[in-house]
């Protein structure tokens, strides 16, 4: 018998009107899907995805390495969910974008960097394919400690553990919870990858396993609270672990940096900088955590917040989303979403661009060099922000 | 056609062509209802250069060259009937100039509605042009190819009334300067007064060439804009009704709307009044006015302003997404409608066609007349919604606005972006010296028929 | 479907004719008014039904528990002298028509009604309807049909009522608390005009709201400002239920200077003005109203019913006054929302 192609909502699938609303952002000023915007074809956008889906569903097109490369490129930035016209289905534009992949995944058809990812998380237990022993190294000589009881989980992730970047967020995140006085623990090299990149590339199974190991763990070492370095982590934690009977607290650390601030926790000078913000997907779009990073840039002496044009529920992603951090099927050229935001922030007059989130950093870090910027724009996170305005 | 794939791929890069079994079903079809067809191949453009050449190619092999915007038309303007070339413009959107004085903009062949609007609300607030209440995707030049109406219609004409001079990519390849660009740097005059050759493309549906320059005129943004809505249950009173508000000269946009859906809006013909003004005070003596002109309607109980304030934040949107919402009342994805050009004083009559269309195929409708230059015409929707996982109501769709054209043909209207088979049907209407003008202008301008081909092909 | 008690003699007997000497939008001499109001008890034309605005206030205005406003309304459909034009009238009966599609919460003994106005029940939330949020109900079924007065439709207000009491019967309550002034309006005055039985115990929100503050005496923070209330016209119904609002504001600290249209003075929010009697009345009534609470002093305009502050709120805006609900005042007083409302 032929093999039927079947998702979860495949009874949206034909709503789509190819409208093209979900291009723009609320505004209209420029195109604010990344990929259609780096591959400048229709079956690139969101709608098109739509169309190709249902289309390849009834089998009036078959599985190739170009479609597979149309459905891989989505950063799933949630940028189309919020701006499709339709509030009766476009909630589900990513469940059904993610259920496509997760049939190519069944099919065994995805590209070789899919399954390379894949392969490195199920048997690295994390996309560098380092060793599990250095997954802790990103905090040495810092003295925080592993957690046993403390009130929250400082969980990094992939990204924080073992790039060079993303290490370096970690450490100024992690110092400046502890220093002031967060009560913080970490799981140093028993922690392991959350699942978010997996599941979003389609790979339930090895997501399933992961998350119930993660909270297995987590309950066993009485974990309640957890604060995130990396929305992603975030989101899969909120949304997903709770499916599978993982219900903690969860946390971004823009969140509990913004209450330190309130509350006049953390001593601070003066630092004069023009400083623009770049929303993270999964902070802002997907978890509607848009004010706490601003409270933290405007409670900083010194610092002038420039917002970029598209900010907020309509900023622009980085390109790094939906597994693109490590699979990068969006490609590096000019219309690279990155090199794109990074455009978007000189054109503020800004010389920092804040982030919130280890993969936007990296991807907006590598932009500037692309751009040969680096002279004029840097990327910081919020928290090594906080540490130039900090007394010292 | 191997070599005609890497003679694309010279022209345009890699990145440019496409002839993979994706874009070739996409682009191979539009959201109305008639069925698709393929192109061969699907580019899409930077420069002028590019499309210059891709036609260039095109007009030397013969192959046929198909301009799209987004393809929102919904009559099958873009389904490339013949195969050929689809070439998706919406690359080229820049915007090349405002005049902010002489009040224009150039735009280039793909530039779409909603990045002119945020780009005059950012940096020429004063200014504003005609938005369709098409989607913000759709383009300006596709829009004044196929005569659209936006907001400004009521007050300044057709879109294409608006245009200000163009840069076209004939059939053959040349490149050729409408109005006054072709005199100088200027983009203030399509024609007047010089002969006006911008006829040869406005209403053609690219079928006489490729916009890859559009020149657009700009008007004043006032500050406040404001609306009412005026409610009758008389379908005979709506033209006069109309003809009172029209005489104010002081309306921006005026559309007559009716549907059975909900509930509320059920029985009743609906007037949606849109004023502008630059004060508190000049909002309120233009709305003095308006009341004022509907008073005796008003006193002889046949209409009356409803409260507006629920749907106001819907209604004041531009464009309105609420009207693209239509497509999924059916729970599937798809609405078309006819919108013949035609006299106001028939407004009862294509009211009653509508119901009694819509009641025969057993669809859904809806109806938004939008009135045009003063009250000169209007273009009457007939619209009708679909659920695209069902083949039959689409086929009851198909039928119902092909049997809207025939009757709006036979009243004396005009088709608004006709698809081939009621252009045919127009063009079978047509005086036949008016036809044999069109052929004549059409055989010349593109002597092997590769635009857009199918589309204003009279018989020979 | 009950019809209208109406006492002729009472009219016939009436030393002052109140109702209609009151009117804020017909004047008559003293014996006029009693000659007009007997026309009409007889069922002969009379000018006022072609003039009336149909604010309610002769409900109020009559001391002697007969049911002017009402009669008014009757007189005119028999007649078929309708209030507004066709089309608005449809559209209205149209819009409040049972659809089938009522939002029934967990409902036990208790219903919070939020009639079929959206903004109740978001209104109708947080810690002072803490206990009964979960029972909220909303939709045509739950319903009043009082707005149809207004259009001289009395037959879709007999026709209707009773099955809107008929679905909170279904549902088993006991009491209907009536987020909407005009719903308590209906169960107690137009229910009992027409001898109609309500099959529960209807519960007037501001009583219910008055119950709840005292027991958060101590949270409350006396708000300290200066409010205009705008009196809507179905408070007209159930005039001895007016005091509830000094007593609220008096409760959360708001002061309430004294203006000229307050009490039975207060003037309509227009709305419906705008569809009956034109723009220019409509205009010139919120143009008064509003002046008069600024001249007051006033920094606040309170709303009892979400249709006077839809009406209302842009226009107080402008003027600088901060439109919001009483609900949403005594929510700001126990620290739930913020000050601007
Ligand atoms: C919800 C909705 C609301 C709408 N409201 C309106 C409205 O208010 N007013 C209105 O006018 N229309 C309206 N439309 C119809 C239509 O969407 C618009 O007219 C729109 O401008 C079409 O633009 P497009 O880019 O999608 O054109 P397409 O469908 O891509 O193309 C239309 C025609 O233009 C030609 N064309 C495209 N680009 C070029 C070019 N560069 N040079 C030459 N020819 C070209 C194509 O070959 C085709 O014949 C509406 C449609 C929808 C779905
Ligand atoms: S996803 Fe929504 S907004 Fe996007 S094309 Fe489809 S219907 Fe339009
Ligand atoms: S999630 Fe983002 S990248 Fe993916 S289709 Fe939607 S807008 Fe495009």
């Amino acid at each position: 018998m032929e093999y039927a192609r079947q998702i979860e909502h495949a009874d949206i699938v034909h709503r789509c009107f190819r409208c093209g609303y979900c291009k723009f952002p609320e505004d209209y000023v420029d195109f604010n899907c990344p990929s259609y915007k780096a591959f400048g074809w229709d079956t690139f956008s969101p709608g098109g995805r739509m169309w190709l889906i249902r289309a390849w569903l009834n089998k009036e097109l078959e599985t190739s390495p170009h479609f597979s490369r149309i459905l891989y490129s989505c950063v799933a930035c949630g940028n189309c969910k919020d701006q499709c016209v339709y509030p009766r289905f476009k909630d589900y534009l990513l469940n059904v974008f993610e259920e496509a992949k997760a049939e190519l995944v069944n099919e065994g058809r995805i590209p070789p960097e899919v399954r390379d990812y894949f392969k490195a998380v199920s048997v690295n237990g994390n996309p560098y394919k380092q060793p599990q022993e250095e997954r802790g190294q990103w905090a040495d000589g810092l003295g925080l400690k592993e957690f046993t009881d403390q009130e929250y989980l400082f969980y990094v992730g992939c990204v924080g553990s073992y790039d060079e970047v993303g290490q370096r967020m970690a450490r100024s995140v992690g110092q400046l919870l502890s220093e002031t006085g967060v009560s913080i623990g970490i799981l140093g090299k028993e922690e392991t990858c959350d699942g978010h990149e997996v599941k979003v590339l389609g790979e339930t199974g090895l997501f399933t396993a992961l998350a119930e190991e993660n909270i297995m763990k987590f309950k066993k070492k009485g974990i309640e609270k957890i604060i995130t370095l990396d929305p992603h982590a975030l989101n899969v934690f909120r949304k997903d672990y709770p499916k599978l009977r993982g219900n903690f607290e969860v946390f971004h650390y823009t969140e509990i940096l913004s209450q330190l601030i309130r509350n006049n926790q953390i001593p601070l000078s003066n630092y004069q900088a023009k400083v623009t913000y770049h929303d993270p997907c999964y902070l802002g779009r997907h978890n509607l955590i848009l004010e706490p990073p601003r409270e933290v840039l405007k409670g900083l002496p010194g610092i002038e917040l420039v917002e970029m044009r598209r900010k907020g529920l309509s900023a622009f992603c980085c390109g790094g989303g939906g597994g693109n951090f490590f699979t990068d099927m969006v490609g590096s050229g000019e219309n690279n979403p990155a090199r794109i935001r990074i455009k978007e922030a000189l054109d503020t007059g800004a010389e920092i661009v804040a982030v919130a989130c280890p993969q936007c950093a990296k991807m907006l870090d590598d932009a500037i060099k692309s751009e040969g910027q680096e002279d004029w724009l840097e990327v910081l996170d919020l928290s090594e922000l906080v540490n130039r305005v900090r007394s010292k | 056609m191997k070599n005609i794939y890497e003679a694309l791929v010279e022209i345009m890069g890699e990145r440019g062509v496409s002839n993979r079994p994706e874009e070739i079903w996409f682009y191979g079809r539009d959201p109305g209802v008639l069925p698709p067809h393929p192109p061969d191949y699907v580019v899409a453009p930077e420069t002028t250069e590019q499309v210059q050449k891709v036609v260039q190619l095109a007009n030397r092999e013969k192959i046929p060259v198909v301009p799209m915007g987004n393809g929102m038309a919904l009559t099958g303007l873009v389904i490339p009937l013949k195969g050929g070339i689809v070439m998706d413009m919406k690359r080229m959107n820049k915007i090349l100039e405002v005049n902010e004085m002489a009040r224009y903009v150039v735009v280039e062949g793909g530039t779409s509605q909603g990045m002119l609007k945020a780009h005059l609300r950012d940096h020429y607030p004063r200014l504003r042009h005609s938005l369709p209440d098409a989607p913000p995707t759709t383009t300006i030049a596709a829009n004044v190819s196929l005569h659209g109406q936006g907001c400004l219609t009521q007050q300044y004409g057709f879109n294409s009334d608006m245009v200000s001079g163009l840069e076209v990519v004939l059939p053959t390849g040349e490149l050729c300067k409408i109005g006054s660009p072709s005199l100088g740097p200027y983009w203030f005059s399509k024609g007047p007064s010089l002969p006006d050759l911008s006829g040869l493309f406005l209403g053609w549906l690219g079928t006489t060439g490729i916009f890859t320059k559009v020149g657009l005129k700009l008007y004043p943004n006032k500050k406040i804009r404001e609306m009412e809505i005026f409610v009758t249950d008389k379908a005979e009173l709506v033209p006069e009704i109309i003809y009172k508000l029209t005489h104010l000269e002081m309306l921006e946009d005026l559309i007559a709307w009716f549907q059975p859906k909900p509930l509320m809006f059920k029985d009743n013909y609906h007037l949606t009044i849109y004023f502008t003004g630059d004060s508190e005070k000049e909002i309120e003596f233009k709305r003095t006015m308006i009341w004022d002109a509907l008073q005796e309607f008003i006193d002889n109980k046949d209409g009356g302003f409803m409260n507006v304030q629920a749907m106001k934040p819907n209604l004041m949107e531009n464009p309105q997404r609420g009207i693209a919402a239509f497509a999924d009342v059916p729970r599937g994805g798809g609405f078309e409608y006819s919108g013949p050009i035609t006299l106001i004083e028939l407004y009862p009559q294509f009211a009653a066609k509508v119901v009694e269309l819509a009641e025969k195929y057993d669809v859904i409708y809806s109806s938004a007349a939008r009135v045009i230059s003063g009250g000169h015409s209007m273009m009457f929707s007939i619209s009708f919604a679909f659920n695209r996982a069902d083949p039959a109501m689409m086929e009851r769709v198909k039928k119902a606005l092909d049997e809207a054209t025939e009757y709006a043909l036979k009243m004396g209207g005009i088709p608004w972006k006709p698809n081939y088979m009621e252009q045919k049907m127009t063009m079978d209407h047509m005086d036949p010296n008016t036809l044999k003008l069109l052929r004549m202008i059409k055989k010349n301008l593109d002597p092997h028929g590769i635009m857009n081909p199918g589309n204003w092909e009279p018989a020979p | 479907m009950g019809s209208l008690k109406f006492d002729e003699n009472v009219c016939a007997t009436c030393p002052s004719a109140d109702c209609l000497i009151k009117c804020q939008y017909m004047d008559f001499e003293e014996d006029e008014a009693h000659n007009e109001m007997m026309k009409i008890v007889k069922g002969l034309d009379s000018r006022v039904l072609h003039d009336c605005v149909t604010c309610y206030a002769c409900e109020e205005y009559c001391r002697r528990g007969n049911h002017p406003f009402y009669l008014i309304g009757e007189r005119r459909e028999e007649k078929g002298i309708y209030t507004a034009s066709r089309a608005i009238t449809n559209q209205w009966i149209n819009l409040t028509q049972m659809q089938g599609k009522p939002m029934v919460g967990t409902v036990k003994d208790k219903a919070l009604s939020s009639c079929f106005i959206p903004d109740l029940g978001a209104l109708g939330s947080g810690e002072l309807f803490k206990e009964v949020f979960p029972a909220v109900t909303f939709g045509a079924e739950f319903m009043c049909p009082a707005v149809h007065t207004h259009f001289a439709k009395m037959s879709v207000v007999k026709e209707r009522l009773p099955k809107v009491m008929e679905n909170f019967k279904k549902l088993g309550v006991k009491e209907v608390i009536c987020l909407h002034d005009e719903c308590y309006g209906t169960y107690t005055s137009i229910a009992q005009a027409y001898g109609m039985e309500v099959p529960f115990k209807p519960v007037y929100y501001m009583d219910f709201l008055l119950t709840r503050l005292k027991e958060l005496k101590d949270r409350i923070i006396p708000l300290n400002i200066k409010a205009a209330y705008q009196r809507p016209c179905s408070n007209r119904l159930i005039p001895h239920k007016h005091r509830l609002v000094q007593e609220i504001m008096d409760y959360i600290g708001v002061d309430m200077p004294g203006r000229k249209y307050q009490g039975e003075n207060s003037l309509c929010c227009a709305e419906i003005i705008r569809s009956v009697a034109g723009y220019k009345l409509a205009d010139d009534i919120q143009g008064r109203n509003i002046d008069d609470m600024l001249e007051a002093g006033a920094e606040y305009c309170v709303f009892n019913c979400p249709a006077c502050q839809s009406s209302l709120s842009e226009k107080v805006s402008k003027k600088g006054l901060k439109p919001v609900h009483i609900i949403d005042l005594c929510k700001m007083a126990v620290g739930e929302k913020g000050r601007e409302g």
